[in-house]
């Protein structure tokens, strides 16, 4: 049948299908990109975002809850405005504002939702919302910000913001997208994943309009958002409240640990900020000015500051000349203001005498016997060896290293070695005259308030230390915290050698530091002088209490205050006994400290 | 002695088999396409369209009995007063037709919307059979391809006036079976090559890709033809022809309206116009391609169930069959078309008369173009233009008239016996 033209006819009918099915698999079936153009058609997705975990302190007081705010949403395609003034009043909104936004939504969609309002607080919401039926075309979508019941603590706790696009580009789970906020700082950024939680999706299908028509497949790949976990902090917020208020009008830090634990107690940055201003709408701004305060507010001192540990350092080469068998307790040094200053009092003195007195010479002899122990002929090479070998000693305190607190942004602090001063003076070129400012912790050394703090937690503990740490417990979970807090830590010292160190801490206080002197509660403690070129030294105290069974170790720096028996010793003694009993007996030192400026 | 017209068993019920198989995945797919899950209705709901699609298949049903009982001779006797009626109606069209998105190709009678422009088509089918069917009707000469060409070309005319550009191009179609019926092969021969060169001119952006392509062309014409000097200077003028026309097409489409441009870059380009015309085609790809091997599932598309596909019930339905049934369902259904066409070849070969033969061969004609152009511009390789994929597209108008195109050909191959002996 099929013959001359008719077949022709025949063949090009079929060679046309054969065309049509051809085409037809190259999208259909080798080509998968319809099929991801097609979900992305009509498949949105929706997030369902958890709740952030909440944070407590370590008597379960609540620091961090999440507290409701109002975006207020517009639908251009309903939304009509015959009063524009009357609503910017109630509203409190820029009339330009207004219309950016407006022009923005419709911009993005004529039918769907746009935020007009974002983050409308609570109190002002209540304001609005009996008006909001006189406007068509808005509702309100709830949403959840920080929210700190105390005001307190905004260095532990850090705040949340915005991710940024390095840290977007970092998260390789994956998990975050533009716009989500995470933690920048503080407990917030360092147990993101732990508060995070986990977000929920909801595949639901939309028409072409971006009206829904229901949910994907059922719903069978929706999940639901899973709250992030609650942590209990190592802070005890009301020693905290009363720190940041002793702390009011200076500038320095407080570090409080429990020795047994390593879990802080309180940490203080002064001057410091409400956290609460670093919440919600106005964060952008409020972040400008604490960014371009000249106090830097933002600078979280107790482990970023670093100075120089001055006398304090004392206790360190003592413990360090006695493990070495350098010295003895009835090692005796005449108090040879030639060596280097000293103050008044009776010469020669033992070691316990060298420390209640902090008598400078004392150490400068017994540093050189630590130094210089002869291994080397040549005194160059005697000193590297000597220096090095004693660095090893000092690192074992925690120092020149990150402790490794659980806050991003912790300083290493710095103890010197034999490496550094070839880089000064040349190798072979330095040796125990050159150093000798290191016996008095002066020189090039610097510590962290919180490897004082941690310094302090050594001698009431009499060798050991766990890493200063602020979170006790994930879920109630005391055994999720990070491993490394758990680790018992020896700083090489024998515990024999800290009963004189301890007896002479707590002698110390009648000689340097009278003011920080307790009836009933008996406190071992070491003043420091951190001197400071640009202007007054700085106050340096730390201390232990009670000293036969130490429950508190601290750190107090308070800048540009003079020497540590004043400001730093008497604030110390106030947070002891805030912490031990719970109040404060003694107003008149109270008032002292309260009175106390010194930012100048 | 006359036999009994109505002779069942000389019926093709393979024919007819296929069209209700058509008709019946077409209703299917109406009712897919607009099916909403939040407000699921019944398939036989006449508040919808594949409600009102079974009417128009009811419909159509009386009318194959019409056909079928009717006498056969009546197509072939009343061929030219149909013809001059559809003329007609199409002359008066423009003015009282009834406006919808600027064409007026429709005529409001009561609830009834008709499109004579698809009615037409039946009746010029008829005529043209009618002409040529005269033994001395001979398509190797000029006058006898004007008097058909013109036949074909008066209602073109008419519908490009209201102006409906997809319905006028369907009368091409009968190109076809002149081919059959022994229209000069170069006429052919020099369509396909224009086709071609147009294809060429608007694909290839830079001009001098073009023309260095026509003068390697031409060169090795000139090199084939063995340096015979009349045959270079023949192939010389056809390479300059070329380029004129090349030429004069680019400066045509660069003159025509943006949205004209814009249908026939967007074949080349879907980016052109991604939210106007390249909507449809991008938009008819994605529901297409995203059907994969085996569909989505019946009623489990997204894409043309969500009106993301514009015009998916009646233009573009077969984006509804791809999504839902994947490339399986495209060949099922490709599958049926193609043995509808060969069967309507093999019919129309064994008619004993002309006419009928003629007739079977417009059929197959008209049928083929609308589905080669229909499913071709959903998948994005040819121009939107708006005409129905025949028995599948929602709409009574583009039903009844390929229900009556197809039944007066089974009818008259029913009758093919009687008719011979009456033949010329």
């Amino acid at each position: 049948m099929y013959t001359g033209r008719s077949l022709v006819v025949a063949i090009t009918i079929g060679v046309i299908a054969l065309i049509l099915l051809g085409k037809l698999f190259l999208i259909q079936v080798t080509d998968d990109s319809y099929l991801r153009k097609a979900e992305r058609n009509a498949i949105q997705r929706v997030v369902d975002h958890p709740y952030r975990g909440l944070v407590y302190d370590r008597n379960n007081s609540l620091m961090v809850f999440n507290d409701p705010v109002f975006d207020l949403m517009v639908i251009p395609k309903d939304f009509s405005l015959k009063d524009t003034t009357r609503f910017c009043e109630l509203f409190e909104i820029e009339k330009e504002n207004l219309i950016k936004n407006f022009t923005a939504a419709k911009q993005y969609s004529w039918v769907k939702p746009y935020p007009l309002i974002k983050q409308i607080s609570k109190e002002d919401f209540a304001k609005v919302q009996d008006f909001l039926i006189d406007y068509k075309g808005l509702f309100v979508m709830t949403r959840s910000v920080r929210s700190y019941p105390r005001s307190s603590a905004a260095n532990v706790l850090g705040y949340i913001g915005e991710i940024s696009g390095s840290q977007l580009s970092r998260d390789s789970s994956n998990y975050y997208v533009q716009g989500d906020y995470v933690g920048h700082s503080g407990i917030e950024a360092y147990y993101e994943p732990e508060l995070r939680g986990k977000k929920g999706v909801k595949y639901k299908l939309v028409n072409v309009r971006g009206i829904e028509k229901g949910a994907f497949k059922n719903g069978d790949l929706d999940t639901m958002s899973v709250p992030g976990e609650n942590l209990q902090s190592t802070i005890d917020l009301n020693l905290q409240l009363y720190g940041e208020q002793l702390m009011e009008g200076k500038r320095g830090s407080v570090v409080a640990i429990e020795p047994k634990t390593g879990e802080i107690l309180s940490i203080i940055s002064a001057p410091s900020y409400d956290p609460n201003v670093l919440t919600g709408a106005k964060f952008g701004e409020n972040y400008e000015v604490l960014n371009k305060d000249p106090e830097k507010p933002l600078f979280n001192r107790p482990i970023m500051a670093m100075y120089p540990p001055g006398s304090i350092f004392k206790i360190v080469q003592s413990l360090i000349g006695l493990q070495e068998g350098i010295i003895t307790p009835n090692t005796t040094f005449a108090c040879n203001k030639a060596l280097v200053n000293c103050h008044n009092h009776p010469s020669p003195v033992n070691l316990f005498g060298a420390i209640r007195n902090s008598c400078n010479p004392y150490y400068h002899q017994a540093f050189r016997q630590v130094i210089n122990q002869e291994i080397s002929s040549n005194t160059y090479t005697d000193t590297q060896i000597g220096l090095d070998k004693w660095r090893e000693s000092v690192l074992k305190f925690g120092l020149s290293n990150r402790l490794g607190i659980d806050t991003h942004g912790e300083k290493s602090g710095s103890i010197p070695s034999s490496a550094l001063y070839d880089k000064i003076y040349g190798k072979g070129r330095w040796k125990y005259s050159t150093i000798y400012s290191l016996s008095i912790g002066q020189g090039e050394m610097l510590v962290t308030p919180l490897q004082m703090a941690n310094l302090a937690a050594i001698f009431a503990n009499k060798g050991y230390y766990y890493t200063p740490h602020l979170v006790k417990a994930i879920n109630d979970d005391p055994s999720r915290i990070p491993d490394k807090f758990k680790e018992k830590r020896d700083s090489g010292i024998d515990a024999k050698h800290f009963d004189l160190i301890q007896d002479a801490m707590a002698e110390a206080l009648y000689g340097t530091a009278t003011r920080a002197i307790m009836e009933d509660i008996e406190i071992a403690g070491k003043t420091g002088t951190a001197q400071n070129p640009a202007g007054e030294d700085h106050s340096v105290f730390i201390a232990f209490a009670p000293k036969d069974n130490p429950k508190i170790a601290i750190s107090v720096y308070v800048e540009n205050a003079g020497w540590g028996g004043r400001a730093a010793a008497s604030t110390a003694s106030l947070l002891i006994e805030k912490y031990l009993t719970g109040e404060v007996n003694r107003p008149e030192l109270e008032e002292y400290v309260l009175k106390g400026d010194f930012i100048y | 002695m006359r036999q009994k017209d109505t002779n069942l068993h000389k019926i093709d019920w393979v024919t007819i088999g296929l069209y209700f198989a058509l008709v019946f995945i077409g209703w299917l797919n109406i009712y897919a396409a607009v099916y909403d899950e939040q407000n699921a209705t019944s398939i036989f709901d006449f508040s919808i369209n594949s409600g009102k699609q079974l009417i128009w298949i009811g419909t159509a049903v009386i009318l194959i009995i019409i056909i079928m009982v009717a006498d056969y001779r009546l197509f072939h006797n009343l061929s030219l007063v149909l013809y001059a009626v559809f003329i007609l109606i199409l002359l008066l069209t423009p003015f009282i037709g009834k406006e919808i998105n600027g064409q007026r190709a429709w005529f409001e009678l009561g609830i009834f919307r008709l499109q004579p422009a698809e009615f037409t088509k039946f009746a010029t089918a008829l005529v043209l059979a009618k002409l040529m069917e005269n033994p001395s009707f001979d398509l190797s000469k000029l006058k006898d391809q004007m008097k058909a060409v013109g036949l074909i070309f008066l209602p073109i005319a008419l519908i490009l006036l209201q102006p409906d550009t997809g319905t006028a191009m369907v009368y091409s179609a009968f190109f076809i079976m002149l081919y059959r019926e022994g229209m000069p092969q170069k006429y052919y021969v020099i369509g396909l090559s224009l086709v071609g060169l147009t294809i060429l001119t608007l694909a290839i952006e830079n001009n001098l890709y073009l023309f260095g392509s026509i003068a390697a062309l031409i060169l090795l014409l000139i090199i084939l033809s063995k340096k015979s000097w009349k045959n270079a200077l023949g192939f010389l003028l056809l390479g300059c022809i070329m380029t004129a026309y090349a030429l004069s097409l680019d400066y045509v489409v660069e003159k025509l309206p943006d949205h004209q441009q814009n249908r026939i870059m967007v074949l080349f380009d879907p980016g052109v116009d991604p939210l106007g015309v390249g909507w449809n085609v991008t938009q008819s790809k994605i529901a297409i391609g995203s059907g994969g091997l085996l569909g989505k599932g019946y009623l489990e598309g997204t894409q043309t169930k969500f009106d993301f596909v514009p015009e998916q019930h009646t233009d573009f339905i077969f984006c509804t069959l791809g999504e839902e049934f994947g490339w399986i369902g495209s060949l099922v259904m490709i599958s049926l078309f193609v043995a509808l066409l060969l069967r309507l070849v093999f019919l129309a070969e064994r008619q004993k008369t002309r006419f009928s033969r003629i007739y079977g061969y417009c059929v197959v004609s008209l049928l083929f173009f609308h589905f080669t152009i229909n499913i071709a511009m959903t998948i994005g390789l040819f121009p939107v233009v708006g005409i129905p994929l025949p028995f599948f597209s929602y709409g009574g108008s583009s039903l009844w008239s390929f229900t009556i195109l197809l039944f007066i050909f089974i009818k008259l191959d029913s009758n093919r016996i009687q008719i011979l002996g009456r033949s010329y």
